[in-house]
């Protein structure tokens, strides 16, 4: 809570966090890390998870950026645009500079927040032997993985999570033939510390689940679905409203991992109380970027979600 | 001082990265570093020495972890060797560019494909052009003492510096030298300081996208561009090689050893014949020359100690009253020449006296180099070669084929 508009510095902050369940609009800090006036896109799913994020974060973290979005976001030399200290990378090594970073801070008895901050192509594509190498050394590392499905900062190139069927620069006419790497579950093959997935239309969710971050000893992998509209082909104002879709069809799912145990958290753990969900044919409809998919991918994509839903109605 | 230790060149690389203090260790193992990174690893797993040892997946994240490392504030340590230097590429230009004071130890090794694990300086001489300081050791105790100095001027220049030395033939064999005292070491190489190392408290935002021109900041400060920022590195590089001189000085205070930081000459004073070469190959030479010289010829060697910075005009008037200098080394530029011979010839260029310049490829992928093969070549150059006209003297003979 938030009575009389107090600002809450950081401390006190963090007390009020660790009294309440969930945060909502009413106890987020106003303290703001990040300046008004970047260079994102107008509708940027990632400007919404940064801001928000670093919220949860707090001050005292490093940042690790490889090649991406976020690069640019963050400023161009000599001016900076987030008040995080921030150490860009070469594309493959976010992972292994942000065990450097964390062995520094371990030598300097620090307890800094070491955080890898990197696009889907980054993780899933170039970076997935670094990471792999972090989660097996059980480095003590916060890794972030903002996944847009494609290379957008070089212009919509497929990248390996791109999904089946979607239209991108290097995919153009029919779609990417193949179907995408599901990057949480080779990450769950690791038996990271703590796994979650969240979306950029649920910014306090993510917000909630970097909190339980913070907390936990080890590597912490969150992989979030973030809208793009120049690279999904939809209005800026549409970004919120489709990450919710991709939430509410049942095609994205919010989960959690700890201990090995996956559990729906939020949005997605409310939709097993329902027996049926929205179709995801209203999440393609909203995009160009699936334009080439037929009605019979279409109808093979809903049964596979569907059998999905079966199974987590099942098990949870 | 201790008293000499008989070990091998790996483990003497390993000691000295110990009496300096590195805190981060990151290595992947290849052959022949591998010794080096096993040696520390046991050092810090027995307590012996207080680091963090982590075990990297590649030599691109070994690489990683030690810009991590040294970026936010904390010595940092690798090894590698042919091929995981190449893997490593990318990140060598990386820690040049972000100006950081990374030391490595090269344990100099053919490149594949196809696969050799034998010892020539391909390694080294791709990699050039990374923007790193690369110096070349000739024995064991050059192996300590440079690395030890390495660290020193990584820090006080802000430039990455590679300490070479060759495969098996240092790496893996045993002779004596000796180790300062850590007292003797602290007192040399003060703790590590960086600058612009990465803190909560005083945020800054490193390696950031740097545009074509110098741009103005929020306090209307102009800042230089990309090409500026590259200008400041070669030339706080070329200025590294007075500080290195001056290092080996402090050097020589604190252990009593050095005076040859740039070139080692050996019975070069009256030489009509100088014989260039880097690494364990200078040394080599020294039973040759001592051989021809009582045959009656003025030879010597000058081994080249570091290879970049290139220090041109050092080695260009060392060579003003040479007749004839014969350049052998383990690698070459394909297509044109060996490498150190063409920088030695372009830095003649600008001097009164030129001489005639003969260029020997040897020991590529660990190709036998005998030094009566070595004595038989110098000794034909010497006397023959004479007749030779410059063109034919300028293409590189390859020493020891079996085609």
């Amino acid at each position: 809570m938030n009575p009389g508009g107090l600002d809450y510095n950081y401390e006190d902050w963090t007390t009020i966090m660790n009294m309440t369940a969930k945060t909502s609009v009413l106890n987020l800090t106003q303290e703001e890390f990040i300046y008004p006036g970047n260079r994102a896109c107008s509708g940027c799913g990632l400007s919404i998870l940064y801001r928000i994020g670093l919220k949860a974060l707090g001050r005292d973290c490093i940042f690790v950026v490889p090649p991406s979005c976020l690069t640019v976001m963050q400023g161009l030399f000599p001016i900076a645009a987030t008040q995080m200290p921030v150490l860009n990378c070469t594309f493959a090594s976010t992972a292994a500079i942000a065990t450097g970073v964390r062995a520094a801070m371990k030598r300097l008895g620090r307890d800094t927040q070491v955080v890898a901050w990197a696009g889907d192509g980054g993780t899933s594509d170039i970076g997935i032997q670094a990471l792999s190498g972090a989660l097996e050394r059980v480095e003590d590392i916060i890794y972030i993985c903002y996944d847009n499905e494609a290379y957008m900062n070089t212009g919509v190139q497929r990248s390996g999570t791109t999904p089946q069927g979607t239209l991108t620069t290097t995919t153009p006419l029919s779609g990417k033939a193949e179907a995408s790497k599901n990057i949480p579950a080779i990450i769950a093959a690791h038996n990271p510390a703590y796994l979650a997935t969240c979306s950029a239309s649920y910014p306090l969710d993510f917000h909630d689940k970097l909190l339980k971050a913070k907390e936990i000893k080890g590597l912490k992998y969150l992989h979030i679905q973030t809208p793009c509209p120049p690279g999904w082909g939809c209005e800026e104002r549409m970004t919120v409203e489709i990450g919710r879709t991709a939430v509410e069809t049942g095609l994205f799912d919010l989960y959690e991992i700890e201990d090995g145990q996956m559990k729906l958290s939020g949005p997605s753990q409310k939709l097993l109380g329902k027996t049926s969900l929205r179709p995801v044919r209203e999440y393609l409809e909203m995009q160009v970027r699936f334009k080439a998919l037929s009605d019979e991918q279409i109808n093979v994509m809903q049964a596979e979600i569907d059998q999905k839903w079966a199974g987590y109605r099942d098990t949870f | 001082m201790s008293d000499a230790i008989i070990e091998s060149g790996n483990v003497a690389a390993a000691m000295a990265v110990q009496l300096a203090r590195a805190e981060v260790i990151a290595a992947y193992p290849i052959t022949p570093q591998t010794p080096v990174t096993e040696k520390l690893s046991e050092l810090i797993t027995s307590g012996e020495m207080d680091a963090e040892y982590v075990a990297v997946e590649s030599e691109h994240s070994a690489m990683a972890v030690c810009i991590g490392a040294a970026s936010a504030g904390v010595r940092p340590f690798t090894a590698t060797s042919s091929n995981g230097l190449l893997y490593m590429s990318e990140q060598l230009h990386w820690a040049a560019g972000a100006r950081l004071p990374i030391v490595m130890c090269v344990v100099n090794r053919g490149i594949g494909a196809p696969w050799s694990v034998w010892n020539d300086h391909q390694d080294a001489i791709s990699q050039r052009d990374a923007g790193w300081i690369q110096i070349f050791a000739k024995d064991h105790q050059e192996i300590v003492d440079s690395t030890l100095k390495a660290f020193r001027l990584a820090e006080l220049t802000h430039i990455p510096v590679m300490v070479n030395y060759d495969g098996y033939y240092l790496s893996h064999t045993y002779m004596p030298f000796e180790t300062p005292e850590p007292e003797q070491v602290d007192a040399f190489l003060p703790t590590f300081e960086y600058k612009h190392a990465l803190n909560p408290e005083r945020p800054e935002s490193l390696n950031t996208v740097t545009l074509p021109d110098a741009r103005r900041d929020v306090k209307s400060i102009q800042r230089g561009g990309y090409m500026d920022l590259r200008h400041n590195l070669h030339e706080e590089m070329r200025l590294a090689i007075k500080v290195w001189q001056e290092i080996d000085q402090e050097f020589q205070k604190v252990c009593g050893r050095g005076g040859a930081p740039i070139i080692d000459p050996y019975r070069c004073d009256d030489a009509d014949f100088v014989v260039v070469a880097m690494g364990s190959l200078a040394n080599q030479f020294r039973d040759v020359v001592d051989r021809l010289r009582d045959d009656g010829l003025k030879v010597g060697v000058l081994a080249l100690q570091i290879y970049r910075p290139f220090p041109n005009s050092i080695i260009a008037e060392a060579l003003q009253s040479a007749k004839h200098v014969m350049v052998y080394e383990k690698g070459l530029s394909y297509g044109y020449q060996g490498a150190l011979y063409g920088d030695i010839k372009s830095a003649l260029y600008p001097y009164p006296s030129r001489p005639c310049l003969h260029n020997f490829i040897v020991g590529l992928g660990g190709r036998g180099i005998p030094t009566e093969s070595l004595f038989q070549t110098v000794k034909t150059a010497c006397v023959q070669d004479e007749q030779m006209s410059p063109a034919q003297a300028d293409e590189p003979r390859w020493i020891g084929l079996q085609l």
